[in-house]
């Protein structure tokens, strides 16, 4: 028969006992592989934390962050070259090669998976994500505050959305259900890849482009060396189209990832709708 | 003989009048018609059909006829029923050229650098073809030396698009290999007509010449025939045709296998008459898989190179097969 001292002593114990569950220690060298978990790991990340960072990371093309990435080791996401630097986590993209991803599970590396984020919220869960997987939530945080403040003051005069088309090389269009398509529906924007179906994007004929007649058109800068893809950036059709249409050229590596720098690219897409809206656009 | 051309003529331009009314923009073919000849105000209709459409269908008769005419005047000058400009190099060299000028930057800064990369390329192909195999060359030397060309341009096509630092390159392997009209303007019109229009000189100006050569070297000279110039004008006309729609469209190929195959019983086997028929049957077999790349399945950019080696590769293979016996 258990009396009740000892009922309580063995309740206390427990509690005890559960209270001083072994705390899992941060990481303290975390490798990252992939652009998105690049930047979000130098948002975060404390001091010494961050050992390397990929190499695309160091591209103007893509990266928001270039100068800080300059002062890490620099991987090309190879399974080798992350297990020697001694990682004990590494962050990863779920698009990030699965063969080097799973090579370095088996070497017994702890690898936590990013998905890529496609709206403004799933941007801040990532952010949280990246706080909980380095141990700084603090920080994560603060990051947060100031993501959140800064979205809260961007937000444009009310008035009929204007239509707006995103165009890439290769005649490529990103629906709603992307960043970028959510980057313009919060800006107060109508996709005409939405109008036409495309609700994740991909190819758009640029006859249908031209027919769908959108107000303003939104491409890419060219990027260095050249291609024939990107020919079509240069068409007559669409330069014609972009006189009657303001056209606005993106900055990539804000609309790249789902990173707080997503919202510079808010930034300049409510700069365009009041400019659009008043008429001031050229 | 005039009836096969006046035929095919007929022919030509009802594929071009189908070519320039299909399309994923859903706009009536008399709607379309008459936008494209009034012109407009730069709405939508007449912007579609005469800075997209009309440049596609040009093209296609531009890129067909050239395909044709330098096929048939190939397998006349080689007397050899497989020599083609896809299938012996040419076409593979030619996008070498054109994918070379685009990387080094030449071609942005000099307009005409792309096609006359393009035909420094096949012409290239087309001598070492010449040098190698003919006029007396047998077959397997033709097939040989161009399977090693078409490897060689390839591999260095690749090696040199894998080089680029833009992330487009890598993958346009698969335009300049399989080739499309999609997306082409009036401006590829421009850059490639004049190089058409030249190399299509040269090359019926060979008619008489490529006759006589059916009945022997010896034979043709004791006609007149200048062989030297023959051989210079089936080289350079063959390149320039090849070329430059090769730098607008990417490598086509089977085109001038399939059609003069075609058409060859039909102009009793004449070298001569076969050269304006090839022309006229290429631009019409262009057009028609262009259409059918836009109809069979629109949204997946299928490429215009895969309809024409779907036609044309089983043809090859039979032809082999028929001729297997002559081969050495």
């Amino acid at each position: 028969m258990v009396g009740p001292k000892t009922l309580g002593a063995l309740l206390f114990g427990g509690v005890l006992w559960l209270g001083a569950a072994p705390v899992v220690a941060a990481p303290e060298r975390v490798v990252s592989m992939n652009l998105c978990t690049d930047q979000l790991a130098m948002l975060v990340a404390g001091p010494d934390q961050l050992v390397s960072v990929s190499d695309l990371s160091l591209d103007p093309d893509s990266s928001a962050m270039v100068e800080q990435a300059g002062g890490y080791t620099i991987n090309h996401g190879r399974a080798e070259e992350i297990y020697l630097l001694d990682p004990d986590m590494v962050v990863a993209g779920a698009y990030s090669d699965p063969a080097s991803v799973g090579m370095l599970r088996r070497l017994g590396v702890a690898v936590e998976v990013f998905e890529p984020a496609l709206t403004l919220d799933d941007v801040r869960e990532r952010v949280s994500q990246m706080g909980a997987a380095l141990g700084r939530e603090a920080r994560a945080a603060e990051v947060l505050a100031g993501f959140d403040a800064r979205r809260a003051r961007l937000h444009s005069e009310s008035g009929d959305n204007p239509r707006a088309a995103l165009y890439y090389p290769n005649g490529y269009t990103l629906g709603d259900a992307t960043l970028a398509g959510d980057l313009l529906a919060e800006a107060g924007f109508d996709n005409v890849a939405a109008e036409l179906g495309l609700a994740f994007g991909g190819a758009l004929p640029l006859e249908l482009l031209v027919m769908a007649a959108p107000d303003t058109i939104m491409t890419s800068p060219m990027r260095s060396g050249a291609s024939r893809s990107e020919d079509i950036l240069g068409h007559p059709a669409l330069a014609s189209l972009r006189n009657g249409a303001a056209g606005l050229t993106l900055t990539p590596p804000d609309w790249m990832c789902g990173t707080p720098f997503a919202l510079n690219a808010l930034d300049a897409l409510v700069a365009h709708r009041d400019k659009l809206l008043t008429g001031d656009a050229e | 003989m005039k009836r096969l051309l006046v035929g095919l003529s007929a022919l030509v331009l009802l594929f071009f009048l189908v070519s320039l009314v299909t399309g994923p923009a859903r706009i009536g073919p008399v709607e379309g018609l008459q936008a494209l000849l009034r012109g407009g105000d730069g709405s939508a209709v007449p912007l579609v059909m005469r800075e997209i459409r009309l440049p596609r269908a040009l093209l296609g008769v531009m890129v067909g006829a050239s395909l044709g005419l330098a096929g048939a005047a190939m397998q006349g000058y080689l007397r050899n029923p497989l020599a083609e400009p896809g299938l012996i190099g040419v076409s593979g060299t030619a996008a070498l050229g054109a994918v070379l000028s685009i990387q080094t930057g030449f071609a942005a800064q000099y307009v005409l650098a792309l096609p006359f990369a393009a035909l420094a390329g096949a012409l290239a192909a087309v001598l070492l073809i010449v040098v190698l195999a003919g006029p007396r060359g047998s077959s397997l030397t033709v097939i040989l030396a161009g399977i090693a060309i078409s490897a060689l341009a390839g591999a260095l096509t690749s090696l040199v698009l894998n080089f680029s630092p833009n992330p487009y390159a890598t993958s346009e392997i698969v335009f300049w290999m399989m080739g499309s009209l999609a997306d082409r303007a009036m401006l590829h019109v421009w850059l490639a007509l004049p190089f058409v229009v030249l190399g299509g000189a040269l090359l019926l100006s060979t008619a008489r010449g490529l006759d006589a050569l059916t009945l022997g070297e010896d034979a043709a000279q004791a006609m007149g025939v200048r062989l030297g110039r023959l051989r210079l004008a089936v080289i350079v006309g063959s390149a320039c045709m090849v070329g430059a729609v090769t730098a607008v469209a990417g490598a086509i190929g089977f085109v001038g296998l399939v059609v003069p195959h075609l058409l060859r019983g039909l102009v009793g086997a004449s070298p001569a008459r076969l050269l304006p028929a090839s022309a006229l049957g290429g631009a019409a077999m262009v057009l028609a898989a262009d259409i059918l790349v836009r109809v069979v399945m629109p949204e997946r950019d299928l490429k215009l190179g895969v309809v024409t080696a779907l036609v044309g590769a089983p043809l090859f293979l039979h032809l082999i097969y028929k001729t297997r016996r002559s081969l050495p």
